[in-house]
């Protein structure tokens, strides 16, 4: 291996072991914006104990420097590559690995890897397949854009996926968000961000929805169709009275992000893969020297 | 919806019976952590918990913790797991150990309602994902069972104002999640009706 590569593997070693940690203690504006909008916005007795509660959390994780929350669950990337950034996929996914690993055992965090049928722990939150990586490659540009994403457990056990039928149309799509979501209750701690995967296949369909719980609060799909979609379905779910944590209230998601492929002509998959109040990200852009540039909000 | 700070363990089933659903409650005294592999240890291969549970406040954790000596641990970060994974445990942690509180996130099923009522249990519902706050609301970890299931060991914590919480599920019968999923399926179909 050469010096550069060594180098630029390192760069994202060091990347994803900074990412892993500070995404866990220090969650993006957007985040605590919604956070505070919900508060102000939610009548409920028990509802409003909730959003108290988070605030003050989040204040306390600040001023003690800790995890925001305990589960520090599976680490996710989402890694957009550029066709000339000098380190191959295979090597970055090794940095990724290795930085993930490295923030476990150092912090030390929770390490929740575990083989999935013996159960037994498999090592400093990495294991067989894990952490888990969605590439995305960037033609014309030579830099690498890593987002770390801990996806806990509580929200990610309330993923749902339904083949509607062709003949089940958007209404169809639209009443198993609204069942998935009711269904849910408080399990995965809500209000969070509902990620809605529809079209492509079953696994692609899901594989999306997880794509729309990693984008900023708020944000839309660049398709006007999908982003009415995802307005309707945010103010369609905020009328369930769920409320947060599922005691009942006015604010049941603090956003409905949905992203979309295109499908066969027999086929209408939907998907629902939800995340957690505690939404947490962070990012960082790495250019071809290796110079990381860190970036809470993207 | 009142207000109440109970002290655990408890002797008397009174504090529990005074509790309602909806009302707000801060805990004093000791906690026992529990989890999956902890109450699957117990009840599905029949090995005894080394810790009295009696009038015990269960809480559904797995702690971040740092070992600092033999059976010794410092907290790092302690929060709250869901709790409808281990309903079916509920009903044998109070007949067999005379549990009386568990605490979870998420709530349980409504299989949970009538067992809590006969038992005199309740389920206190904590914020999950608070889990900063919660760490400093726990003031030591006093001892450790089963450090071989780690982090799903038999943890007891020492608390200190540890809340609030919020009555889930009372020893009357009444649920909070079993009234807001009736009037959320309700709603349901009134909002499709809409689409």
């Amino acid at each position: 291996m050469s010096t550069v590569v060594t180098d630029l593997q390192h760069a994202v070693e060091d990347a994803a072991a900074h990412l892993y940690v500070w995404s866990l203690k220090d969650i993006p504006q957007d985040l605590r914006d919604a956070l505070a909008a919900a508060r102000l916005r939610e009548t409920s007795v028990p509802g409003k104990r909730v959003l108290e509660t988070i605030h003050k959390n989040v204040n306390i994780a600040d001023s003690e420097n800790n995890l925001v929350c305990q589960d520090t669950g599976i680490a996710v990337y989402h890694v957009r590559v550029g066709e000339h950034f000098p380190l191959h996929p295979a090597r970055i996914y090794e940095g990724l690995r290795d930085g993930t690993a490295r923030a476990t055992i150092e912090h030390p965090l929770r390490s929740n890897a575990v083989h999935t049928l013996t159960r037994e722990n498999t090592g400093p939150n990495i294991g067989y397949r894990l952490p888990i990586v969605h590439w995305e490659f960037i033609q014309d540009w030579d830099g690498l854009d890593v987002k770390c994403v801990p996806k806990g457990s509580g929200s990610e056990n309330m993923s749902f996926l339904k083949m509607c039928v062709p003949a089940d149309g958007v209404k169809g799509i639209k009443q198993f968000v609204l069942e998935s979501i009711v269904g849910a209750g408080g399990k995965p701690c809500p209000p969070g961000i509902v990620g809605v995967g529809i079209g492509g296949s079953a696994d692609y369909a899901m594989h999306l929805a997880k794509e729309a719980i990693m984008r900023p609060i708020g944000t839309r799909n660049s398709d006007p169709l999908v982003a009415q979609l995802e307005d309707e379905l945010f103010e369609l779910l905020n009328e369930t009275g769920i409320g947060p944590m599922g005691l009942g209230g006015d604010v049941t998601v603090l956003q409905c992000h949905i992203e979309h492929a295109d499908t066969h002509m027999t086929l209408n998959p939907v998907a629902v893969n939800y995340q957690c109040w505690a939404a947490r990200r962070a990012s960082a852009h790495i250019s071809a020297e290796g110079d990381i540039d860190y970036d809470r909000e993207a | 919806m009142a207000n109440h700070t109970v002290t655990f363990p408890i002797t008397d089933p009174e504090e529990i019976l005074k509790l309602r659903a909806g009302d707000e409650v801060t805990v004093q005294g000791h906690i026992i952590g529990i989890r999956d592999r902890t109450q699957i240890r117990i009840f599905d291969q029949g090995v005894e918990p080394p810790m009295d549970l009696s009038g015990a406040f269960l809480l559904h954790t797995a702690p971040n913790v740092r070992k600092v000596g033999e059976g010794k641990y410092e907290k790092i970060c302690i929060g709250t797991t869901t709790s409808a994974r281990m309903v079916r445990f509920t009903e044998p942690l109070g007949r067999q150990y005379g549990v009386c509180a568990i605490c979870g996130k998420g709530g349980f099923p409504d299989e949970a309602i009538e067992p809590m009522h006969e038992l005199g249990m309740v389920y206190f519902a904590i914020v999950g994902g608070a889990a900063a706050l919660e760490t400093t609301q726990i003031e030591e970890i006093e001892e450790v069972a089963w450090e071989e299931l780690m982090p799903e060991c038999l943890w007891k914590f020492r608390v200190k104002d540890f809340g609030p919480l919020t009555v889930g599920i009372d020893a009357h019968g009444n649920s909070l999640y079993r009234d807001v999923q009736t009037r959320a399926k309700a709603k349901l179909e009134e909002l499709f009706a809409r689409l």
